[in-house]
């Protein structure tokens, strides 16, 4: 798997690294039942705040939790947000970019500068109004998140299209009769699927990194979610004396976060000639 | 430069009036009574009614942005429905706070990012240069509220050497911790462009010339190298400020700092509207500020941008 991913065998040991990280998640969001050891929301009231060892690997919370179930636990919300938003975004970013770079003119130039206007504020903005005014749940992030990556994926392919359409095969296909929606699937899609892979695994880092960071200010999904970013700011106040109600969570988001990064590093040094 | 300048403010003046209707658009599509909100449970049907139309909120929508907009540019932005001060002084306060951070922690950046992209770049290929890109990368992937979470258990909990919160009553000294996190999650992005640009100007044919001519490494560097790269922290922070800015949120929420992020958190929780209008439109034009600024800067410094700009 890891020669598909990287030519360069330096890079090997970072794909390792990463697709492990990866894969415990996704098995962690797959199988939470079956690989924690405790129930994520079972109280036990004679063990609070029991620190790492034998019984509970990560220790217990202030309600006699098991950190490492609820570690575990918080891996499929933000697997199953992150990755429909950014699908959501790709598919709508990419239609857009395809057809502003391609027709270019006066609905490219408004399209351009709505998007601009958009993506003046920091991605965050527009997730913390939308969370708070309309509520918190996961359809709400999804669609706020798809919304704030939607401009940046767009203009990452309408300036790969400006690129493509110049080139030959396309004046080609067009003197050959072929209709717009076959130039821009069948010839300039193929050709800018790297950019767009490329860009997509960028956004999903972002995605859970928003994910994570709107989940500790208090606006993430459903309240009592098991959050990665929930429980650190839930156990933020025991920091004192029970450091790892907030380590383990805190780990975990960073972790997630850094793997997806290194992956989007290395498949963009992949760039075939 | 001065006809480059005056297109590039009228391209920024529409792009901030679509600005300004996105924000407007984003805080009125809320549901539920501002003004049943702002009297409470009890009030009766009439005083709400009054209430409304005292605020304005029974004329159509593109009436309401009309005068929203043109009391936001004479600088009347309204009263805040839950604190009940101007909205002006509260947004501009809290600005000032969050730009005084982000200033320290810019100016804590960029000889952090030129030292290690420098010796990434000039060490390339080797060990040196893989550890510098790996750790960068992790920087900017951690969420600032894990570092900063990660920092508290160590300098704060463990050392007991640096205050947990940013508050007034702890000084200077509160600011630390949470510089150092936006720091960590800024420097990467900016290490990578050093190390990107010392590598391109290393491949140049004068820096051959230079070599040849026998001058030390260490003069090459700093004569020929370093120069180059000034300019990329400057460029970087525009590129940057949106995430520094997004970021302030959850640094000024986990370290109880008063700035902008934590206003528009605690406005919109409140679900208080003129203050999230306000606080958010007035973001926006930082940012435009500081993309006009950086722009500014590095065709002063690079004339050879301005040439090509002005052709």
């Amino acid at each position: 798997m890891t020669h598909v991913l990287t030519r360069s065998p330096r890079r090997r040991p970072t794909v390792i690294v990463a697709c492990t990280i990866l894969a415990i998640w996704i098995a962690s969001a797959l199988f939470a039942g079956w690989l924690s050891p405790f129930s994520p929301s079972a109280q036990l009231p004679r063990s609070k705040f029991i620190g790492p060892g034998a019984d509970h690997l990560f220790g217990t919370d202030g309600f006699g939790r098991d950190v490492l179930s609820r570690v575990i636990a918080g891996a499929r919300p933000v697997l199953t947000i992150a990755p429909l938003a950014v699908l959501i975004a790709t598919i709508v970013g990419a239609t857009l970019g395809l057809l502003t770079g391609y027709f270019g003119g006066f609905t490219d130039g408004i399209a351009t500068r709505i998007l601009q206007a958009i993506a003046i504020l920091p991605p965050l903005f527009p997730a913390v109004l939308a969370v708070a005014l309309l509520g918190r749940s996961t359809t709400v992030l999804v669609v706020v998140l798809a919304f704030a990556f939607t401009p940046i994926i767009t203009w990452t392919v309408r300036a790969a299209t400006l690129v493509e359409r110049e080139k030959q095969f396309v004046e080609a296909a067009r003197l050959r009769g072929e209709g717009t929606a076959y130039i821009l699937g069948r010839e300039i899609l193929p050709n800018i699927s790297n950019s767009i892979v490329v860009e997509s695994t960028v956004r999903l880092a972002d995605a859970v990194f928003a994910i994570a960071t709107l989940a500790f200010i208090g606006l993430g999904a459903a309240p009592g979610s098991p959050d990665w970013g929930a429980q650190v700011a839930d156990n933020r106040v025991n920091l004192q004396f029970a450091w790892w109600t907030v380590l383990f969570p805190a780990v975990a988001v960073a972790s997630l976060v850094i793997a997806v990064s290194l992956l989007a590093d290395v498949i963009r040094e992949r760039r075939p000639e | 430069m001065g006809r480059l300048l005056a297109r590039r403010i009228g391209g920024l003046a529409i792009t901030l009036a679509l600005t300004s209707m996105v924000v407007f658009a984003m805080t009125s599509v809320i549901p539920g009574d501002v003004a049943r909100r702002i009297l409470g449970r009890e009030a009766s049907q009439e005083a709400v009614n009054a209430k409304q139309a005292e605020l304005g909120l029974d004329r159509p929508l593109i009436e309401q942005y009309r005068s929203w907009l043109s009391g936001f540019v004479r600088g009347d932005w309204g009263t805040s429905f839950t604190k009940g001060e101007s909205v002006r002084s509260l947004v501009l306060t809290h600005l000032a706070h969050s730009l005084t951070l982000g200033l320290i922690a810019f100016a804590v950046l960029v000889p952090v990012a030129l030292g290690l992209g420098l010796l990434a770049g000039l060490r390339n290929g080797t060990r040196t240069d893989r550890t510098i890109t790996v750790l960068s990368l992790c920087g900017t992937a951690t969420p600032e509220f894990v570092s900063g979470v990660l920092l508290l258990i160590v300098f704060s909990v463990r050392l007991d050497w640096l205050p947990s919160s940013a508050r007034d009553e702890y000084g200077f000294r509160g600011l630390v911790l949470p510089v150092i996190c936006l720091v960590i999650v800024c420097v990467g992005y900016v290490t990578r462009m050093v190390r990107a640009s010392v590598i391109a100007t290393l491949d140049r044919p004068y820096i051959r010339t230079a070599r040849l001519k026998g001058i030390t490494t260490r003069s090459l560097v700093r004569r020929h190298v370093l120069r180059n790269s000034l300019v990329v922290p400057i460029t970087a922070l525009g590129v940057q400020l949106r995430y520094l800015i997004g970021g302030l949120i959850a640094v000024e929420f986990l370290f109880n700092f008063a700035g902008i992020g934590s206003l528009l958190l605690e406005a919109a929780q409140e679900k208080d509207v003129p203050t999230l209008q306000a606080a958010t439109l007035v973001t926006g034009v930082v940012i435009m500020l500081t993309f006009m600024l950086t722009d500014s800067v590095y065709m002063w410094l690079d004339p050879r941008v301005r040439v090509g700009a002005e052709t």
